[in-house]
């Protein structure tokens, strides 16, 4: 990489950092907004480790994303509370937690949700991944509408109705800084790990399995071992964000807000089409620019946004599937350090005209 | 739950109405299956809208019985309109996707899925709606109850059916359908305008679900957001019967039926939608559970 390259992604990181710890403070009433931008982001990237870098593309991700939330949840409840009790009051009855019980509670939690989702992870892996190509994106699909059903008819945890996570001690407006500060670290760290992840062996391993996955299992790559370790490390990160996303809602239920497959599940693979699968400035860049379309249609064209969004997913991959990063790279690959024989470029192209 | 278990066991006579529901809701459950498998099977398209083509059919019959028709003699005309329809679809969208890999399909009819969905939301609202035929109940027995339309139903999906079957086997479009799934660059070889065959076939199952719709309006109930719930029952089916197992295809639909009726009588109603999903799930595995063994016996 050119000296001037490497001092303007310097540059660049930093603004980005910059940018991410002043924006609340610059617009105080979108911090809730912006903190979704964040897990947009975050969920673009981890489905990006699938769909992307390994070839498989899984619909039911926010499987892990709910599974977080709703164990996170149980989690922080039944430190102190007798959960089945807690649901079944349903919010009639005012439960207080102290400072210090909410903050362990949160933090065991998010833990609880994290080493859980690896667990789920492991499980569902051995399950899935025998399945190719379209069975594997139904198979996801059909395990993260089950999971929406199954917990809607489950009361312990509320059922249908949902549960009311506990309140935060203090502020409105220091408590969605305080979940803006937590999604904006997690979505940062996430991109750091995959970003070093990608540069070692396992990022290569997991390319050689989507280029081709029979020959990659025949040059001695474990394939089911890699595919299952990258599917838990999008767990890992999707579950802590389904902990921080109930946790800033306040209140979860199964089918709108832990398991969305139509709405979040389908955003995250949108997102990445949109900004191009397999690279990693790809799914931050459709993320930031599909929350954006999202936010607009859903204020300006209410009603119609749905209709929208699907001939957007329809005209994106028929006409656009590479993305933005994928056409940037086509149109000019000598600024991604793609080395390209021109002459052997028109030949082939001569030949098969 | 174990109390409606031992309920069935005390009297018998509930399986029977259990059993007969579930033979009437399962004949349009394979009626759409069948349609999924042949675009599946001829064009390599997994339709994830098919299930909002169906409750489509059956607002057009909705629709046509509020302004007096009969939603039996609606039929016809909601199979013309979703004939043209799926020619539409067709050569605006799946033309354009039927090359290109598997995900796309599925990501493709996808939003084809969400689009029509809300469409009929903003259109004909989000109240659950049936298309009154205007038939007696009949009483078997002593308990069991039977709607005069559902026998009709039964009927006519059975029609539809052989209709199909007839078609395929004998007309010249059906003789180029199947030719076309053998093998695409033989049929091309041989003079069959594929492309046409692609769009007759999707126009075709299009008109499929448009009757599967129309009976499903007529004997039971359709909301706009019921589609996926649809789309996954033919998954279920055409994934445990198999391409081009038409037996299997029907046997599958009325295994189904039975298999919602009994789970929503004996854990309740809000099982209903998680046993079909949860029986795609469980077919998958034991799919892959049989391909293992096949893979060792091959080593």
């Amino acid at each position: 990489m050119r000296p001037a390259m490497a001092v303007f992604n310097k540059l660049l990181y930093a603004g980005i950092l910059v940018a991410g710890v002043i924006a609340p403070m610059l617009f105080p009433d979108y911090t809730l907004q912006l903190a979704l931008l964040w897990i947009m982001i975050l969920f673009s990237l981890t489905w990006d480790l699938q769909g992307g870098q390994m070839g498989y593309n899984s619909l039911g991700n926010i499987f892990f994303f709910g599974a977080g939330m709703y164990i996170c949840a149980v989690v922080q409840i039944g430190l102190y509370y007798d959960v089945a009790d807690y649901t079944a009051a349903f919010g009639a009855v005012k439960v207080d937690f102290t400072d210090q019980q909410y903050f362990t509670g949160l933090a065991l939690g998010v833990i609880a949700a994290a080493v859980a989702s690896i667990g789920l992870a492991v499980i569902f892996g051995r399950i899935m991944f025998g399945l190719r190509g379209p069975y594997f994106a139904i198979g996801t699909l059909g395990v993260a509408l089950a999971a929406a059903e199954l917990v809607g008819t489950w009361e312990y945890v509320g059922g249908g109705g949902g549960i009311s996570l506990p309140v935060y001690p203090g502020d409105p407006d220091v408590r969605s800084q305080f979940f803006y500060l937590l999604c904006f670290i997690l979505t940062v760290a996430t991109f750091v790990c995959l970003r070093w992840l990608y540069t070692t062996r396992f990022g290569l391993a997991l390319n050689a399995i989507r280029d081709d996955e029979i020959k990659a299992e025949a040059m001695g790559i474990h394939t089911t071992r890699y595919k299952t370790v990258a599917w838990t490390v999008s767990a890992f990160f999707l579950g802590m964000s389904g902990a921080l996303f109930g946790n800033m809602i306040g209140f979860i239920e199964p089918l709108e807000v832990a398991f969305p497959t139509t709405t979040f599940g389908i955003f995250m693979v949108l997102m990445v089409l949109l900004g191009g699968k397999g690279t990693i400035w790809g799914p931050v860049i459709g993320a930031v620019l599909f929350h954006v379309i999202k936010e607009v249609t859903w204020t300006y064209m209410l009603g119609w946004q749905w209709i929208t969004l699907g001939v957007l997913i329809i005209i994106n991959v028929i006409y656009f599937q590479q993305g933005i990063m994928g056409w940037a790279q086509e149109k000019w690959p000598e600024r991604f350090g793609l080395v390209v024989d021109r002459r052997t470029t028109i030949s082939s192209k001569e030949e098969s005209a | 739950m174990l109390d409606n278990l031992s309920l069935l066991v005390d009297a018998p006579v509930l399986n029977a109405q259990l059993l007969l529901d579930g033979l009437f809701i399962g004949a349009t459950f394979a009626l759409a299956a069948y349609g999924m498998a042949l675009v599946w099977g001829v064009m390599n398209i997994k339709n994830l809208a098919q299930g909002d083509f169906v409750i489509l059919g059956g607002y057009i019959a909705v629709s046509l019985s509020s302004v007096g028709l009969n939603p039996v003699l609606a039929l016809p005309i909601a199979v013309v309109i979703m004939f043209a329809f799926g020619w539409i679809t067709y050569k605006l969208i799946i033309s354009r996707i039927i090359d290109r890999d598997l995900f796309t399909s599925l990501l493709a009819t996808f939003g084809l899925a969400i689009v029509m969905a809300q469409a009929m939301n903003l259109i004909f609202g989000a109240d659950v709606q049936t298309a009154e035929s205007g038939m007696d109940t009949l009483l078997l027995g002593d308990f069991v109850t039977v709607n005069e339309i559902k026998i009709v139903s039964l009927v006519i999906a059975a029609v539809l059916a052989t209709i199909v079957i007839v078609f395929m086997k004998r007309s010249r479009m059906g003789q180029a359908i199947r030719a076309t799934a053998q093998d695409v660059r033989a049929a091309r070889v041989m003079g069959i305008d594929t492309d046409r065959v692609y769009a007759f076939t999707f126009a075709l199952n299009s008109a499929i679900c448009g009757a599967a719709g129309v009976l499903i309006s007529m004997i039971w109930v359709i909301q706009p957001y019921f589609g996926i719930t649809h789309t996954i029952r033919s998954l279920v089916i055409v994934t445990a019967a198999g391409l081009g197992n038409l037996p299997g295809v029907i046997m599958a639909g009325f295994g189904l039926g039975f298999a919602e009726q009994y789970a929503g009588f004996v854990f309740g109603a809000e099982f209903q939608q998680a046993t079909v999903v949860g029986l795609l799930v469980l077919i998958l595995i034991v799919r892959q559970i049989q391909q293992a063994r096949h893979r060792q016996v091959v080593q």
